[in-house]
């Protein structure tokens, strides 16, 4: 393999994948997935040799609400649907602290999925302590999530990783939440993670497609020691999309990365099974291109337009604002208060 | 990070510290109080309580000598001592309320000993002994118990509102997003996040009179630091009198200000009818910011005030029949 980092994932893979189209993309499908989305969806990926698939709403377990949207079908009914159709596969699920609860992970474990990944915003980490302890007990495989990576420092990041790992999470991951890092950023983030964790946590680097680098960051993140990636095959998610998985398996074969994942059952999985559950493409608009831009959380993408409709402002500027007012994820209420100001004064 | 703190207690409180009411057995004017916890929210409550009319700060206690807070209470006049409960209950004169700003743990061991001797406790601590109460919804219920919890930051600021509209329609649901400065957030909160959700989502049901609640916090360090924000859903039946809601909501926001004077709704409330994303119910939606009084702590930090300046309210509802 050309990867500049010694160590590998395991024997026979140099990186390991999680496929996040089932819970990233849920924003992209409104949570509206139904049992059969999911049953095809992970057939197919397994068959392609994914390794790891994540099933959740978009926001994590308990996400389903007024704020992020109510779920069509309960998360963990499709978490146990996604466990008794994966051959091979491990099943994961997300859970932020603040909104899903120990007894979620809890839930989860017993419908069989068996990597919990936590996340919260990347100053945030000792949020998520008792979490990563609960779930280390339950015997569960830990990954924690620094979302929104691009708005501190890779130092800051790094201690912010250091209180994960100390607390139990397994990999530590950079997440670019907002779609907003150029690789440099991607580089000193991982570098940075790397430098304070050695051995006792792998790195992990989540991307979008916000600026079209959703393949090239993750590449530099392999090439500066990331072990594990995410992306959704057909980059089913919020905003433009996440990293596609079949492209960054593609890239990988070319650079002799091992990912376990068959190229050409990818590219069909992507094309003739995830394709037909999506509501449309995952395209890189204006606005999502805005997001990149202004660092703004990529799941307010939706709902910006749904609150740009309602109150007849522009969902541009509601990103925008959003920006400005430096919301983090989760803060989707505040998208609304941001369209009813902007409806007043115009 | 320890918030930005105003300098000197005393200072606001000139018309209090010289009319001290001498707690002679007839003639009282105000009920004796000792604050527990001179941490950041006992050091706030020392500024509110002494701007009562109708409390005392008498006593303030912590455990540590050093601890700037018991300094500002004596510099404020008060007794003040590093030497726990013990030392408060060892005093010849013992206060009528004592406000527990510790922790849980400390609180579960307190509690007893206070109720023994006939001192009511207000309880800013997650340790929920006595019934919660939030002051414009249960409080009267509970003015007889001998211990009250104030639940959480996001409680005290969304419950009213859940109230508010359920006093006039069935609220088969309800959801609060808490917004707080990451600043304002101490290691307590952040070690036991779940308690927060699992403590208000319990109180939206039982005081807020929604059927299911749901609570979500979202810590946010955006400098400078931003003021406490709340959202208020609540599903709400599809031909609701959505003008009687307004007007309720209006009022109730209304008699929180009373205590708690930087306690807003940011803008009208928004109804919407049924949508398959909102799980097919209308509702309607409160939008509230709390910026604090910034006495002790800054202003941001609304969560943390809105605790002070509720328990302030119920101590002085409790000193109503201590006096009377």
């Amino acid at each position: 393999m050309t990867n500049h980092n010694a160590q590998a994932y395991s024997d026979s893979l140099d990186i390991r994948v999680t496929d996040s189209s089932l819970r990233d993309g849920s924003h992209a499908k409104r949570h509206q997935f139904t049992g059969e989305d999911v049953r095809n969806v992970v057939a197919a990926l397994d068959d392609a040799g994914v390794p790891v698939i994540e099933v959740t709403h978009g926001d994590g377990l308990g996400g389903s609400s007024f704020n992020y949207g109510f779920s069509k079908t309960p998360e963990q009914e499709l978490i146990k649907i996604a466990v008794d159709t994966a051959q091979r596969a491990k099943i994961a699920f997300l859970m932020l602290p603040g909104l899903g609860v120990k007894d979620d992970i809890r839930a989860a474990h017993g419908n069989g999925a068996s990597v919990c990944r936590i996340a919260t915003h990347c100053t945030e980490a000792d949020v998520a302590v008792q979490h990563f302890g609960l779930a280390r007990e339950m015997g569960l495989e830990t990954v924690g999530f620094l979302m929104m990576a691009h708005s501190t420092t890779p130092e800051k990041l790094a201690e912010q990783g250091r209180i994960m790992a100390d607390a139990g999470c397994q990999c530590v991951y950079v997440v670019d939440s907002a779609g907003a890092m150029v690789m440099d950023d991607v580089t000193d983030r991982v570098a940075a993670l790397k430098a304070e964790l050695g051995d006792d946590a792998q790195i992990g680097f989540h991307g979008h497609e916000n600026l079209a680098l959703g393949t090239g960051n993750s590449i530099a993140a392999i090439k500066a020691g990331a072990l594990q990636i995410d992306g959704s095959t057909r980059r089913l998610g919020a905003g433009a999309g996440n990293t596609a998985v079949e492209a960054l398996v593609a890239v990988c074969a070319k650079m002799g990365i091992r990912t376990g994942i068959d190229v050409l059952k990818i590219i069909d999985a992507a094309e003739d099974v995830v394709r037909p559950v999506m509501d449309e493409e995952c395209r890189l608009d204006r606005m999502a291109l805005l997001m990149g831009h202004a660092g703004v959380y990529s799941s307010f993408l939706k709902h910006a337009y749904r609150q740009a409709e309602r109150y007849g402002v522009s969902g541009a500027e509601i990103l925008l604002k959003a920006g400005e007012r430096r919301l983090v994820g989760g803060q989707e209420d505040q998208l609304i208060d941001i369209a009813v100001e902007l409806a007043a004064q115009n | 990070m320890t918030p930005k703190t105003s300098p000197d207690p005393a200072r606001k409180s000139t018309s209090n510290s010289t009319s001290t009411s001498t707690s002679t057995s007839t003639g009282k004017t105000k009920a004796t109080a000792a604050i527990v916890g001179s941490g950041n929210i006992g050091t706030d409550l020392l500024y509110k309580l002494q701007r009562s009319e109708l409390v005392e700060p008498r006593w303030m206690i912590g455990v540590d000598p050093d601890s700037e807070g018991l300094a500002r209470a004596r510099a404020a006049g008060l007794e003040a001592s590093h030497e726990g409960v013990d030392w408060l209950l060892a005093q010849d004169e013992l206060p009528d309320l004592v406000f527990e700003a510790t922790s849980a743990y400390v609180h579960r061991a307190n509690a007893p000993r206070y109720a023994e001797l006939g001192i009511k406790a207000v309880d800013l601590t997650p340790a929920a002994i006595g019934p919660a109460v939030v002051p414009p919804a249960n409080l009267r219920e509970h003015l007889d118990a001998p211990n009250v919890n104030m639940i959480t930051c996001g409680g005290q600021a969304t419950i009213p509102m859940v109230y508010a509209v359920s006093r006039i329609v069935p609220v088969a649901y309800a959801e609060i997003v808490a917004s707080v400065a990451s600043v304002s957030a101490g290691p307590g909160t952040r070690a036991n996040i779940d308690e927060f959700t699992r403590t208000t989502s319990r109180g939206i049901e039982t005081i807020g009179g929604a059927e299911r609640g749901k609570a979500i916090i979202i810590l946010n360090p955006a400098e400078p630091p931003v003021i406490m924000r709340d959202t208020v859903f609540c599903a709400i039946p599809e031909d609701a009198d959505r003008e009687a809601i307004t007007q309720s909501v209006k009022e109730i926001a209304e008699q929180v200000a009373t205590y708690v004077p930087g306690y807003r709704l940011r803008s009208e409330p928004q109804f919407d009818d049924p949508r398959p994303e909102n799980g097919g119910m209308a509702r309607v939606a409160l939008f509230l910011e709390v910026e604090g009084a910034g006495d002790y702590l800054p202003p941001y930090a609304g969560n943390l005030d809105i605790m002070t300046a509720a328990a302030t309210k119920v101590g002085e509802e409790f000193a109503k029949g201590i006096l009377a």
